[in-house]
């Protein structure tokens, strides 16, 4: 099966006000998609919506994950499944090492899936290996999570996370913000190295700029809560030249 | 209630899994208190004429006191004379064999995992066990007894060596210390006793474990730990008792006298029966624990972790006498529905350089009130004095209420105090950010609250930290929100 993502008519709010407005989504696996949009366009309520944010309340439509009703699941299994969210401001939680806070996750994902506990001897390997990817320095490994971090190292951790915990389909929230051009070229190659044809990712950027580094193979537009327009990589630069107003 | 209080709530409903009671024959004294019984209590001991004495002196003493009401709790009328001064499983006395030990006490002490048996304890912890009145069982005792190390019930300890008893108990408590003092000295009914010689390094943990088992029935326990010259000891603590609708009453004393040089560790876990989610039933759990750094260079560090009890008052503390002699106090209190702690330390600085330092960890969940209440003074001559506290409060949801009250009192000017406090709240986000990495959000709290409490936790002997961090977790399951 190819199909990886099908959201069908989504409708979802936050403290009674709609926020999106009926989106229509396919993602299949091997697929970057890029969703675009001015600000207040609904891209992170949607992000939000698909990993299980209790803020948000869906209020129609439907969406179907590896086949399965995704709305029906919590936030954790909708982790175990596959389903990864980079966030937009990841936040601090201190006395929890990013050790302790990685192997229980780890250890979380694998007890579902049937498996024992990982050892830590293979769990510090498979720390330091994933940390080469993003270039993470090991002293921030052993830190408390993302306490004390730059913005910079925040969104580098978190797509060292996800190199850790593998997932089907990733969603990356605004990942280029706040992020120089040599962090940027990082997080990128990071995100580049865990490509495969088995997984997919969601790209959601207010710039063109860091869809020069991951290339995707569908943009789409959101605008008021809705899709307005799809199409291929090239739509990337149109918006970058045109700017957003056109498509209103 | 928003979001995040919807997620605290569906966390922190777990059952207390001590709660049940062992049906075991059970001698009951008639409820209430009164120069008779304590004068019945003395005399079911076999106690010497001086002990009686105590005992009658410190009831007297009592008889004029009235419950105390500076503490920032709810404190409900008890009507002391609707307790069961003693209560004891019967066939008692003289036991010569753990198989003497009725069977459905060695279970009950099972189950709760505690070892009685020495050929099958994982090695290092000698047990005293106390069921209601009286102590049922301490192990180890022969092996310790070949280093010179005396631990045995107190009953015992009145008996084989009343002089170290009259020479030290009271001393760091006086009956005249508080009501609840004086009330224990009065009616006290078991107990640990510990002796380390000079220079002798104990080999194993010490611990007590007490249980209350009988209904309407108060525990009156008193501990005392001498440390001689030169010595060292690590002693544990550990409490359940069963679900009962009515509240019971725990009143103990711990005094600890630390010679020159000598140290000694003490660590609580308290999991005494909270009361239910409506706030029925639980015990009331009013302690004094004192130690005093007698001789130069010696230490006494208090590690508590308190998650039981419907209402908590205790504030073990040191008084620092002798020269550079140090005083510690590690502590975290969770509180969860309707629960009640006001906890904290006194550290007092009489001997020169001498040096304290405090950590306090508060947890409040629920609808729970949890109070840190500390005293550093610091004496005239006590030059070069130093200490550091730090309170720290997490709240978990918003209907729970933590609250700081830390005095100073400093007579000399060489004296450096510092206190630092926090106060943070578990917020959806994290939790959130922790569902999202696949750990549910009971998991989360577990892993923030450990996270949190982790400077004291690790202060605990390996295996009580173990057992600690899982009862954290327990403790707060529903409350997360």
């Amino acid at each position: 099966m190819k199909n990886l993502l099908t959201i069908k008519n989504l409708h979802a709010s936050i403290n009674g006000k709609e926020i999106l407005k009926g989106i229509d989504l396919e993602v299949n696996k091997g697929e970057i998609h890029a969703i675009m949009g001015p600000n207040g366009s609904g891209k992170s309520t949607l992000a939000s919506v698909l990993v299980g944010h209790p803020a948000f309340e869906v209020m129609q439509g439907e969406v179907l994950y590896k086949g399965k009703d995704l709305l029906e699941l919590s936030a954790e299994e909708r982790s175990w499944e596959g389903l990864f969210l980079s966030f937009q401001y990841p936040v601090e939680i201190p006395g929890v090492s990013m050790v302790n806070f990685m192997r229980t996750a780890i250890n979380e994902q694998r007890k579902y899936k049937g498996l024992e506990p990982v050892s830590a001897t293979d769990f510090l390997k498979l720390m330091r290996e994933k940390r080469a990817i993003v270039e993470l320095d090991s002293k921030l490994a052993n830190r408390a999570v993302n306490e004390g971090f730059s913005g910079g190292e925040k969104k580098r951790n978190e797509i060292f996370q996800m190199a850790m915990l593998e997932p089907s389909l990733a969603i990356l929230d605004e990942t280029d913000s706040g992020l120089d051009i040599d962090a940027l070229r990082i997080v990128a190659k990071g995100v580049n190295a865990l490509r495969t044809s088995e997984n997919a990712c969601l790209v959601i950027t207010h710039y063109q700029r860091l869809l020069d580094y991951i290339k995707p193979d569908k943009v789409h537009v959101l605008h008021n809560g809705k899709i307005v327009k799809s199409g291929g990589a090239e739509l990337a630069h149109e918006l970058e030249e045109k700017g957003y107003d056109w498509l209103k | 209630m928003d979001d995040s209080n919807k997620i605290l709530d569906q966390v922190t409903t777990g059952e207390y899994k001590y709660g049940f009671s062992t049906d075991v024959e059970t001698e009951y004294f008639p409820k209430g208190v009164n120069e008779d019984i304590v004068k019945a209590i003395s005399a079911k001991k076999n106690e010497p004429e001086w002990m009686l004495e105590f005992r009658l002196k410190a009831f007297r003493y009592w008889q004029t006191l009235e419950m105390p009401q500076w503490a920032h709790l709810k404190m409900p009328e008890i009507d002391f004379q609707d307790i069961i001064y003693y209560a004891a499983p019967k066939k008692k006395g003289g036991l010569k064999s753990l198989d003497e030990v009725d069977p459905e006490l060695l279970a009950t002490f099972a189950k709760l995992g505690i070892p009685l048996h020495e050929q099958k304890i994982f090695s290092g912890i000698a047990v005293d066990a106390v069921i209601d009145s009286v102590s049922i069982k301490t192990t180890f005792k022969e092996s310790l007894a070949e280093k010179g190390i005396i631990f045995c019930s107190f009953s015992e300890a009145v008996e084989h060596h009343p002089d170290l008893i009259k020479k030290y108990m009271g001393s760091v408590v006086p009956y005249k210390d508080n009501f609840y003092a004086a009330l224990n000295s009065a009616v006290f009914s078991d107990g640990s006793f510990v002796y380390i010689p000079k220079g002798v390094r104990c080999p194993m943990e010490l611990s007590t474990y007490f249980r209350i088992n009988a209904i309407n029935t108060g525990q009156f326990e008193r501990t005392l730990i001498v440390a001689d010259d030169d010595s060292y000891v690590s002693y544990l603590e550990g409490c359940t008792a069963p679900m009962r609708d009515e509240n019971q009453l725990h009143a103990a004393i711990v005094e600890i006298v630390a010679m020159d040089r000598a140290e000694v560790k003490y660590s609580t876990v308290q999991n005494w029966y909270p009361g239910n989610k409506q706030g029925k039933g639980g015990v009331y759990n009013f302690v004094t624990k004192r130690g005093i750094c007698k001789g130069e260079s010696s230490k006494i560090s208090w590690t508590q972790v308190e998650t039981g009890s419907a209402i908590t008052w205790k504030y073990p503390s040191c008084i620092l006498k002798g020269d550079n002699s140090v005083g510690e106090f590690y502590s975290v209190a969770v509180t969860n529905n309707h629960q009640q702690a006001d906890t904290g330390t006194k550290m007092i600085h009489i001997g020169k350089n001498t040096k304290s330092r405090i950590v306090s960890k508060g947890i409040s969940a629920g609808l729970s009130h949890n109070s840190y209440r500390g005293l550093v003074r610091v004496m005239k001559g006590a030059e070069g004095a130093r200490n550091h506290s730090q309170c720290d409060s997490l709240l978990l949801g918003d209907r729970c209420g933590a609250h700081t009250f830390p005095y100073m009192d400093i007579h000399n000017e060489t004296a450096v105090v510092e206190h630092e406090a926090t106060t943070s709240k578990i917020s959806e986000d994290q939790v959130f950010y922790c569902n999202q990495r696949g750990i549910s959000p009971e998991d989360a709290v577990g892993l923030i609250v450990n996270g949190y409490a982790k400077e004291v936790l690790n202060k605990l002997p390996m295996e009580f930290a173990v057992e600690a961090q899982k009862l954290l977790q327990i403790s707060l399951e529903g409350s997360v929100g």
